[in-house]
């Protein structure tokens, strides 16, 4: 229906985690100042387990394009198969997680129904009848909020963790609507030949602990202490770019305007002075820990708390306490 | 082989950044201004693939006149020719108005075998311009690329491996191709004196509108269709508490005030 908010189900091979739906929360928040629905869309070799899973998470109705040639992700065939989605349907606004998929499928339909988009927003809300997207700019020093007053749908990638993940109601069912689009293998333009899974499996994105080291960790071995309170607290290890730049930590750890956008629940800094590129990267962390052993360092103005000290000492120190109090 | 490279130019970083209230664009005019630190990779991964396979280099900017600069630097690293392009009627232009520019551009070079570009601007930071120009060239769509394994313009074929959530993906592609590529791919070279000074004499060739033949109606501020209602500074994070004491109580207090969180499972 016109006006619906229509939610992109993003999946490997098939395979969704809970967050796949999370935008299926906000979605439901701008259909309310719309008067319509929010249901979800997906491309895929098969639909029906991801719409069950949808419809527990609050979507009304699930569109679906099914075939072989969807089996695993390809940036042209899922693009054009969602397109013919949202050319034929017209919903008022489409979502798309911040992920590299969601991010490649969000920009190629943008293009390929002519319009732009907004990515990576923060805050969305109806406002005179259109969807207002908030994102953060220039290192986050300024939100920018913009309106697309011509384009149907209104497209925006949504930062992951930018809104609460809706409760599910596995008692909650809805209609699936099937559309028939293929695309010949021909005019298809790319293969996955194969995938490597990364050696640290690091998903800074989904996180909701983050523990990071930077300059003042002072070499590899270093990153030993920060791994061991990440994964006491079942985090993941992030880095500066001085770190990475240092090479004692691959770059696929770094957060920051020139690497990763992130928004854990926790964030501790070790070792980071806090230089506005880093904090482009974190600073909508919702609790930001601060360990640095100079009073001044800028992180600590971001820190939702701050301990003036030496990491080495500290760190140690936290993980005692912690296998204390959780009983690890 | 034909490699085109698409560089922006931003304002340092560190520069002090003025908004044009009304219109919701940058002041660039007065700003200090840099190649896309994103750019700078894929600058060097065209230098790399003319290195590894001959070819001929063409870098691309859409800017203001002084986006010449960012090209001079190309041309400084030796790229075999550079393009701007440039109109009044492009200010303001979104990323798909944008790509729409480059990829009008990119057919009027021709023959272009493939694309590189940054993985995301620093002062737009929408990191969807060359998704959007590959969907609009109709080429492959290769973006958060960390490794380009091989090109073979003859058969048409290019394997790369992109960086996504968890590891690296390889992907083989049909050419044409846009390839836009993450920090960590390669390491940027600096220009030397000599290529500065010859650079510094050539002149910039440059497009406007009426020579890509582009609908006015689809680029600047008129043709974009995402528009700028509101800037703010957003509200700073409430003053955060320096835990005191020794550390012995700081880090009781700290590790309670995580565990209250509910967070840590
Ligand atoms: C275009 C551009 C893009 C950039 N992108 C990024 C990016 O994506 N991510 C990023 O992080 N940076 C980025 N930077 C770099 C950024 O400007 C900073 O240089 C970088 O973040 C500094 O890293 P750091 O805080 O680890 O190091 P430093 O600034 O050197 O800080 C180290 C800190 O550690 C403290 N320290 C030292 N020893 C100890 C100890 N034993 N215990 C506790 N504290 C200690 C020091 O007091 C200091 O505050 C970018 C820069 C530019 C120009
Ligand atoms: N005005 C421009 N001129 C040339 N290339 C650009 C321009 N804008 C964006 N690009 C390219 O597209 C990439 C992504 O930019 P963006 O989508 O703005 O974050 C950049 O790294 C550039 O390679």
């Amino acid at each position: 229906m016109a006006n619906d908010v229509w939610v992109y189900i993003e999946h490997k091979d098939g395979a969704v985690t809970p967050m796949s739906f999370e935008l299926l929360g906000i979605g439901k928040t701008l259909a309310d100042g719309f008067g319509s629905s929010v249901c979800a869309f997906v491309v895929g070799e098969k639909a029906d387990d991801i719409a069950k899973d949808a419809f527990a998470y609050g979507a009304s109705k699930v569109y679906a394009v099914e075939g072989a040639e969807y089996k695993g992700f390809r940036a042209d065939a899922y693009s054009k198969a969602a397109t013919s989605l949202l050319d034929k349907y017209k919903p008022a606004v489409a979502l798309f997680r911040a992920t590299s998929q969601g991010t490649d499928v969000a920009a190629a339909s943008a293009a390929l129904l002519g319009f732009g988009l907004c990515t990576d927003t923060i805050g969305l809300a109806v406002d005179g009848g259109k969807m207002k997207m908030t994102r953060a700019a220039f290192g986050g020093n300024y939100t920018v909020s913009v309106v697309n007053e011509k384009a149907i749908p209104q497209i925006a990638t949504v930062r992951p963790k930018a809104f609460a993940m809706p409760e599910k109601d596995a008692s909650k069912s809805g209609e699936v609507v099937k559309e028939a689009f293929s695309v010949a293998e021909a005019d298809l333009n790319t293969k996955v030949l194969e995938f490597i899974q990364s050696a640290t499996a690091v998903n800074l994105v989904e996180a909701d602990i983050i523990v990071t080291g930077g300059r003042g960790v002072g070499n590899e071995e270093g990153f030993k202490l920060i791994k061991e309170l990440a994964d006491l607290l079942g985090g993941a290890v992030g880095a500066s770019r001085a770190a990475v730049d240092s090479g004692w930590i691959p770059y696929e750890h770094q957060v920051g305007q020139t690497g990763k956008t992130v928004k854990p629940k926790i964030y501790i800094a070790c070792g980071v002075s806090g230089a506005i590129q880093h904090l482009a990267g974190m600073r909508t962390s919702d609790c930001i820990v601060a360990i640095n052993k100079d009073p001044d360092a800028p992180i600590f103005k971001a820190a939702t708390f701050g301990i003036v000290g030496d990491y080495k000492q500290v760190v140690p120190k936290l993980v005692e306490k912690f296998k204390g109090k959780l009983g690890r | 082989m034909k490699i085109a490279v698409c560089l922006k130019q931003v304002p340092d970083t560190e520069a002090e950044i003025k908004w044009d209230i009304p219109s919701g664009t940058l002041k660039r005019d007065g700003m200090d201004s840099i190649t896309n630190p994103f750019d700078e990779f894929a600058l060097e991964e065209a230098l790399l693939t003319r290195e590894n396979y001959d070819g001929d280099i063409v870098a691309i900017s859409m800017g203001p006149d002084k986006a010449a600069d960012v090209l001079r630097n190309a041309l400084a690293l030796t790229v075999n020719a550079v393009q701007q392009v440039s109109d009044p009627a492009f200010a303001g232009s979104d990323t798909y108005a944008t790509a729409y520019v480059l990829a009008q551009a990119i057919k009027k070079i021709g023959d272009v075998d493939v694309v590189f570009a940054g993985k995301q601007s620093t002062d737009g930071n929408t990191g969807v311009v060359a998704a959007e120009l590959a969907a609009i060239l109709g080429w492959s769509q290769l973006t958060y690329v960390a490794k380009v394994r091989s090109i073979d313009a003859a058969g048409k074929k290019i394997v790369v491996e992109r960086a996504i959530e968890g590891g690296n993906e390889v992907v083989e592609a049909k050419l044409p191709a846009v390839v836009s590529v993450i920090k960590g791919i390669n390491e940027p070279r600096l220009p030397n004196l000599m290529g500065i000074r010859k650079a510094a004499k050539v002149e910039i060739p440059k497009w406007n509108a009426g020579d890509l033949g582009v609908d006015a109606g689809k680029v600047g501020a008129a043709g974009s269709c995402t528009k700028v209602v509101e800037i703010a500074v957003p509200p700073p994070r409430g003053a955060g508490e320096i835990l005191k004491g020794e550390i012995e109580d700081i880090a009781n207090a700290l590790t309670d005030k995580l565990i209250d969180l509910k967070v840590i499972k």
